[in-house]
């Protein structure tokens, strides 16, 4: 199962190349990927559905104690097998979809990716793991919805589907960690156990808030809705799989998947049920207001989230079936309908529901496709969608809170559903369509074919629903509720309120059809185009956000080497002498310092050379006056016994003074520009530094000595080493990590003065 | 700057201060000295010689580049905490020959790290330096 879930990646690193070379066969192989990976789970649905779940542990950092968890129970395998089946399909289109596009390797080894990403969110068995699949899911949608990466709306859409979704997965990172510190582990099996622990610890309302904002950016609830409909720049294939099938349920396969141990509360209630009836309403409402197909389908796809979201929030047993059933149905229609818009864009050019029309002649197939989907989303006997639409309703009678209201809610957001359904799957095949509309070119195979595959399976489920429910329904079920389920699905019920609200809903919906026209031209002049975005808010966030940085950077980043030193200086100074204060001062008194006289002597050279170096008129002289402290630092060392150090200190200070004197030879001669208060400023500056280096010198020399350090190095130099110098031991060999990173550092520092001496030829020719 | 005590005094220098930068490289394990000095000596040797006869003539007798020499000092000190790795030891564990080579006496990867430290310290200096000088 490991291999199963990582041979995607593998496959994304060969289908660039693969694409190139053999085009035509890459694009035939491609589907046989996702299509084995679906017979692979298929092949595990046995054990699964009986509730043995598949675990796979292979230990992936030891040091911290994480492993990689697998762990495939009924709702990963319904998860699985929508993002392996999907799956697909979007390769099987692609191609063709694509028409020999010079990237199609590139998109490939993102959808590969994705997929892979896709199945180890669903699959993981632990909180790491989950995490870490959850941020790559991201990426890839990065990546595909900015495929088309010349255009600027595309790359803004891209740039927005990150940030939201990333900012929920931080805050995702943030909740699993607090969870996994209250539960005390991160595997899952051990988490869906401790739902009591959870529920009634102080921690419970960050946590749930922290998770809530992962799933609700990730799944395009109110008021994070906004990023989804501008994630339709991506090819259409990509908004299929991605933004309505797999990718955004992600946010619904959390709730789902820790409703054991997060759901019951009167918070959760408010919370979840409240952004999902929230954004199934305002979702309806603005599809039904667009022109575009694809943008029609994106504020469908988030209401039908927002129902999902509800039916989760709500948590009885039958709104939990009510919602996989919904997950279900929702992936194969409008993954279908998505597809067909595609195909509809590809072959008769135009994506504009007021342009298409009368289609079903030229396209046959596509048409049928799409009327399937359509009248699953409608939610019309005898598909799929029609039992799903039954146990909504079902589920939301008997709901503990608030039936009526919701009930009421729902019929509205199911009417507005229909709407869309006959807008977008009967529209452009029914009727006359615009003159202006070139006649279509005829669709080869696999772009009618992979509509019509999800489509018509909606249609055999609804035909035979018993026969999907004990193996795939009920174990998911089971998992969500923490308690073993058995539904019965039938399409005839008898005469009951559930059938009258579906029959309340079509005709309400189609009432909105037909007064479409007429309600849209009351509207005001500037909602007659559609395109409604939503994100005003975000776009004023990073407004401010830039505008923010820009500030931060003009005061931090001035450009003045004075205050860089300053703040330097500051800092150290700040956090020194706050160190000194807690340690509590210098203890007892200080002797006064005996010394033979050519100590003082050192001591006297250094003390000349630096007071005038702040007096003195020229350039050179304050060069050498520095110079002079250099080498009376040195001649210290030698004195001291540290030959080693002297030796380099002379090195250094002779190459320094010829670097100064290069440099300054190029400089005009001193000009005063300061003004006598900066100079005290910088002098008092000065002297604190000093004074504190100096306290800081007394007190560490005050301190009792801890010899076990060096201790250790003189007593192993030789033996372990096989060198008497320990100053050079201890460079090369004990601490040799430390040189390596120190030379490292030179080195970069070399070639940045380098970088900054070519940036000013005007040839810009290095020798 | 072209003054002939010091052209001529850098003839018989150079030679004598590259050879003094080796020597401390080598003895540095046990006597004073080590790659980071002996690399500064030999960068003020090069240095004293652009003095001299200019920074095109230093270029002429260093042959290779100053960044070469850093990209080189750089892969050799790698190289010596590399080494130990393929022999199954930890990262930069001191490897050493059993028996004593004449004039370079004990050697180890120590030895080889230091002399990467050496090759990039002369680069360094010498990068900033010469580039320097190039300015005028």
């Amino acid at each position: 199962m490991l291999l199963a879930v990582l041979c995607g990646f593998v496959a994304a690193l060969f289908a660039p190349l693969g694409f190139r070379r053999f085009p035509l066969w890459a694009g035939r192989l491609a589907p046989l990927l996702p299509l084995g990976l679906f017979l692979f789970f298929l092949s595990h649905i046995g054990p699964v559905s009986r509730g043995e779940p598949v675990v796979v542990t292979t230990p992936w950092i030891p040091s911290l104690g994480i492993d990689f968890a697998l762990y495939l129970d009924g709702l990963g395998m319904l998860f699985a097998l929508l993002v392996t089946g999907i799956g697909f399909l979007i390769f099987l289109y692609t191609p063709a979809y694509l028409g020999g596009d010079r990237r199609q390797g590139t998109l490939f080894a993102w959808l590969f990716a994705f997929m892979a990403a896709m199945l180890g969110t669903t699959l993981a068995g632990n909180l790491i793991t989950l995490f870490v699949f959850w941020e790559l899911t991201g990426l890839c949608s990065y990546l595909l919805i900015g495929f088309d990466h010349e255009a600027e709306n595309s790359r803004s859409a891209a740039l927005q589907a990150l940030l939201v979704t990333g900012g929920g997965g931080l805050a995702l990172l943030a909740g699993f960690l607090l969870l996994g510190g209250v539960v005390g582990s991160m595997e899952l099996p051990v988490l869906l156990a401790s739902g009591d622990l959870v529920r009634n610890h102080p921690l419970y309302l960050p946590i749930l808030l922290l998770l809530l904002g992962g799933a609700f950016t990730k799944s395009a609830q109110f008021p994070f809705h906004f990023w989804l409909p501008n994630a339709m720049a991506a090819p259409t294939p990509i908004s299929a799989y991605l933004h309505s099938a797999t990718m955004v349920k992600l946010g619904i396969y959390l709730l789902a998947r820790f409703s054991p141990v997060l759901a019951g509360t009167e918070l959760w209630l408010a919370l979840v049920a409240g952004a999902g009836g929230l954004t199934m309403l305002l979702g309806g409402i603005l599809a039904v207001l667009e022109h575009d197909l694809k943008r029609i389908l994106a504020w469908s796809t988030v209401s039908a989230l927002g129902i999902l979201t509800l039916l989760f929030g709500i948590g009885t047993p039958a709104a939990i079936t009510a919602a996989i059933l919904l997950l279900l149905t929702h992936a194969l229609y409008k993954s279908s309908l998505f597809l067909v818009a595609g195909a509809l864009d590809h072959g008769a050019g135009s994506r504009d529901t007021r342009q298409l029309g009368g289609l079903a002649k030229q396209m046959p197939w596509l048409a049928a496709a799409a009327i399937l989907a359509a009248l699953a989303m409608a939610g019309l006997p005898p598909l799929f969608g029609f039992i799903t639409k039954e146990s909504i309703y079902a589920a939301l009678l008997v709901s503990p809170w608030e039936p009526l209201l919701l009930t009421g809610l729902m019929l509205a957001a199911n009417a507005l559903m229909v709407t869309v359904a006959v807008i977008t799957g009967l529209g452009p095949f029914l009727g006359k369509g615009a003159p202006s509309l070139a006649p279509p070119h005829p669709l080869p195979l696999t772009l009618w074919l992979a509509p019509l595959l999800p489509a018509g399976l909606g249609l055999l489920l609804g035909l035979i629903p018993g026969f999907v429910a004990p193996l795939l329904l009920d174990p998911a079920i089971a998992v969500v509720q923490a308690a073993p389920a058995s539904i019965v699905l039938s399409l005839w019920h008898g005469i009951n309120s559930e059938l009258l609200l579906s029959v309340a809903t079509l005709i309400l919906g189609l009432l909105i059809v037909l007064s479409r026209r007429r309600l849209l031209t009351l509207l005001p002049a500037s909602w007659q185009e559609g395109g409604f975005t939503q994100d005003g808010g975000y776009v004023l966030l990073l407004r401010a956000l830039l505008r923010g940085a820009r500030l931060q950077t003009i005061v931090v980043q001035n450009g003045r080497l004075r205050y860089y030193l300053m703040a330097t200086i500051g800092v150290a100074m700040g956090s020194m002498g706050l160190t000194f204060m807690e340690s509590g001062g210098l203890p007892g008194s200080l002797a006064w310092p005996s010394g033979y006289l050519h100590e003082w002597l050192a001591a006297g050279i250094i003390v000349a050379g630096a007071l005038t170096v702040t007096v003195t008129d020229s350039r050179l002289g304050a060069v050498v006056a520095l110079g002079t402290v250099g080498y009376g630092v040195s001649l210290v060392y030698i004195l001291y016994g540290a030959p080693d150090l002297a030796m380099t200190q002379f090195c250094i200070e002779t190459l320094a003074i010829v670097l100064f004197v290069l440099v300054l030879y190029r400089l005009p001669l001193f000009t005063l520009l300061s003004t006598p208060v900066v100079r005290l400023r910088d002098a008092c500056m000065a002297a604190a530094i000093g004074g504190l280096m100096t306290l800081l010198m007394l007190y560490v020399l005050a301190q009792p000595l801890v010899p076990h350090v060096s201790d250790f190095f003189l007593a192993n130099s030789q033996p372990l080493a096989h060198g008497r110098n320990v100053v050079n031991v201890i460079l090369v060999d004990f601490r040799a990590l430390d040189t390596l990173g120190e030379i490292v550092v030179l080195a970069v520092a070399a070639l940045g003065v380098f970088g900054l001496m070519q940036s000013r030829r005007p040839d810009g020719e290095g020798k | 700057m072209s003054s002939i005590i010091l052209s001529t005094t850098i003839r018989l220098l150079l030679p004598l201060l590259l050879l003094f930068s080796v020597f401390l490289l080598l003895r540095g394990h046990n006597e004073p000295g080590g790659g980071f000095v002996g690399g500064l000596v030999a960068a003020a040797a090069i240095s004293l010689y652009a003095l001299a006869e200019g920074v095109a003539a230093a270029h002429r007798i260093l042959i290779v580049n100053p960044r070469q020499l850093i990209a080189s000092g750089l892969l050799v000190a790698l190289s010596s905490g590399v080494i130990p790795l393929m022999t199954g030891r930890p990262f930069q564990s001191g490897l050493w020959l059993p028996y004593s080579l004449p004039v370079l006496g004990h050697v180890g990867t120590p030895l080889l790290f230091d002399l990467g430290v050496y090759l990039l310290v002369a680069g360094m200096a010498l990068l900033i330096v010469l580039s320097l000088m190039e300015e005028e």
